[in-house]
């Protein structure tokens, strides 16, 4: 059993596995200790995995036993859940997050919690409490984050799926580091029930998988209107795999010129701009358009983010779980709990955004950040009467090493200069692998859909896969 | 922009988070770079714009109202850092 090298050209694991359970050439069994005793072997040198599931059990359904890896931010009843911090470390939650019980009832399998940056605040997964993880592609890399253990774990072969959320970019950013598929869903697809929140207007929980062609089996299974998130989405939910026909002909794609311009890597810029032609051969239409509001989205976001972020972490306060740490009354409690059990970063976070809201600050900087989000979300709404979807980089670089940019907040915000935009805007994103550079690190294609066009982000990289074969490269030091 | 250190104290108080006196000071210099950066929104003339704090056309969503399920009180107060059998036990307050 070669997941990874069947002979087919869309090489998609998931879809794999499925249908060998199904035709009975391996069992949901044998599945499952292949995966186990890849993660034995491999996981250490990567630290994708804060805990490991003990028990082998499943329910009956389509999935059939088929190993998922879940973001340490999606509460489990039967596993902890710490967010990657001091603060929630050993809380097991009473209860499961909305998509753990979808894929619980569907029949996967947990392995176990991923690795993240500490309550999903950063780009390198450096900020976890617990370990760095590191890039399958070179081990001195950052695999990005902050879903960092979900990228990293996919593209060494330890699960052939997880899910992960992004809030700025934190799917879409490791995908790309890592060279595999991320897909974040449009904003109110998937239910955040159960999402431990970090900035509740950009949160969105979806899908590391090796293919669009995964991607769209997973995402079918996670989304659909949930009565316990009143900002999940009560719309129609097309079958995702069934648009999948690899005909993009007339599918009308621009480029935001603000995008390529400077802090672009040649390396990322020529992969990408190549993918786009591939595309075109395929019979899509490509144009420049312009996003003139893009170079704004970073200052919006980290305003936006960290007020949501400071108000929701509130709940973190060691009276009703997770750690407490006594300094006689109630209020000193409170400020040495939180200040013993948060992270830099998220310290770091929790202050900016409250400053942010604070008495003579508000307009100045939390109330003009809305305004210009409603400017950035105006320039896609009109770029998108023109165009289907917008490509685009994932990232300026590709993956920089452990300890680079950890003595300077700001360089490592700005990883985020490209994904952010879509979280502000709401909109659906991928990104797939569309290169290697000098080095051999992945290089990643952006797309970005209308709100609830999942299906056509979806088809084009599914059709870029049908032609290329970067998704199907793996790095060597992974191998059996 | 410069946040001087008895303001990052000030927040710190807002947030409920103890600080040392190194952490004030680092944070000091950190946010006032990240403001910095930030305030490059202030310049743009937003007079006239709306704001949004969300971005799907969602209004006032209620469920029906009709007895559901809570979860169980023991598991619950089995994550509290103290309990007894039916509350939370928090610090005194005064």
């Amino acid at each position: 059993m070669n997941p990874y090298n069947n002979g087919e050209h869309v090489c998609s694991p998931l879809r794999f596995l499925l249908k060998g359970i199904s035709a009975g050439d391996f069992s949901s069994q044998e599945v499952i200790d292949h995966y186990k005793s890849r993660i034995e072997k491999f996981n250490q040198k990567l630290g994708a995995f804060l805990f490991l599931n003990p028990s082998d059990s499943f329910e009956d359904g389509s999935l059939k036993g088929i190993p998922i890896g879940l973001k340490d931010n999606l509460v489990t009843k039967d596993m902890p859940t710490t967010c990657a911090s001091k603060i929630l470390k050993g809380y097991i939650p009473p209860y499961d997050a909305h998509v753990v019980s979808r894929l619980r009832s569907s029949g996967a399998w947990f392995p176990g919690k991923l690795n993240m940056d500490e309550f999903a605040m950063g780009s390198s997964n450096e900020y976890s409490a617990f370990s760095p993880v590191r890039n399958p592609w070179n081990l001195d890399c950052v695999p990005g984050g902050s879903s960092g253990g979900s990228a990293a774990s996919v593209a060494a072969g330890l699960v052939p799926a997880a899910l992960g959320s992004d809030t700025g970019g934190s799917i879409r950013q490791p995908a790309s580091f890592c060279g595999v598929t991320g897909l974040k869903p449009t904003y109110g697809r998937v239910s955040r029930y159960g999402l431990i929140a970090f900035a509740s207007s950009l949160d969105q929980i979806g899908t590391f998988t090796r293919t669009a062609e995964d991607a769209a089996l997973l995402l079918s299974i996670i989304s659909g209107h949930d009565q316990k998130d009143s900002t999940s989405a009560n719309v129609d939910l097309p079958d995702f795999s069934a648009q999948l026909t690899g005909n993009i002909k007339g599918l009308k794609i621009g480029l935001p010129k603000e995008y390529f311009s400077t802090g672009l890597s040649d390396e990322v810029e020529s992969a990408v701009k190549k993918a786009v032609t591939d595309l075109e051969k395929e019979g899509a239409v490509v144009e420049e358009v312009s996003l003139p509001h893009s170079k704004y989205a970073v200052a919006v976001y980290y305003l936006v983010a960290t007020a949501e972020a400071s108000s929701n972490l509130a709940r973190f306060d060691g009276m009703r779980y997770g750690l407490r740490v006594e300094d006689g009354a109630l209020i000193p409690t409170y400020e040495k709990t939180r200040g013993t059990g948060f992270g830099a970063e998220v310290k770091r976070r929790i202050m900016l955004g409250t400053y942010a809201l604070s008495a003579g600050y508000y307009d100045a900087f939390y109330k003009k950040a809305l305004q210009v989000r409603t400017l950035i979300q105006r320039d896609f709404i009109s770029a998108f009467e023109k165009f289907d979807i917008i490509a685009a980089p994932t990232t300026p670089t590709t993956a920089f090493k452990l300890g680079e940019n950890l003595s300077d907040p700001l360089t490592m915000y700005l990883q985020d200069i490209y994904t952010i935009s879509a979280n502000l805007a709401g909109l659906p994103a991928i990104s797939i692998p569309c290169g290697f550079s000098k080095e051999n690190l992945p290089i990643g294609l952006q797309m970005i859909g209308k709100p609830f066009a999942e299906s056509e982000i979806l088809k084009a990289a599914d059709a870029y896969q049908r032609i290329t074969d970067w998704h199907l490269r793996r790095p060597r030091e992974f191998d059996e | 922009m410069s946040i001087s250190i008895d303001e990052v104290k000030h927040i710190a108080f807002l947030a409920r988070l103890s600080l040392t006196e190194e952490e004030a000071e680092r944070y000091s210099n950190d946010l006032s770079r990240i403001l910095e950066y930030a305030s490059t929104i202030c310049k743009l003339d937003t007079a006239d714009v709306p704001t949004t704090s969300h971005v799907i056309e969602i209004k006032n969503v209620l469920r029906d109202d009709e007895t559901g399920n809570t979860l169980d009180r023991e598991t619950v107060l089995s994550q509290a850092p103290s309990s007894d059998d039916a509350c939370f036990i928090a610090p005194r307050i005064l």
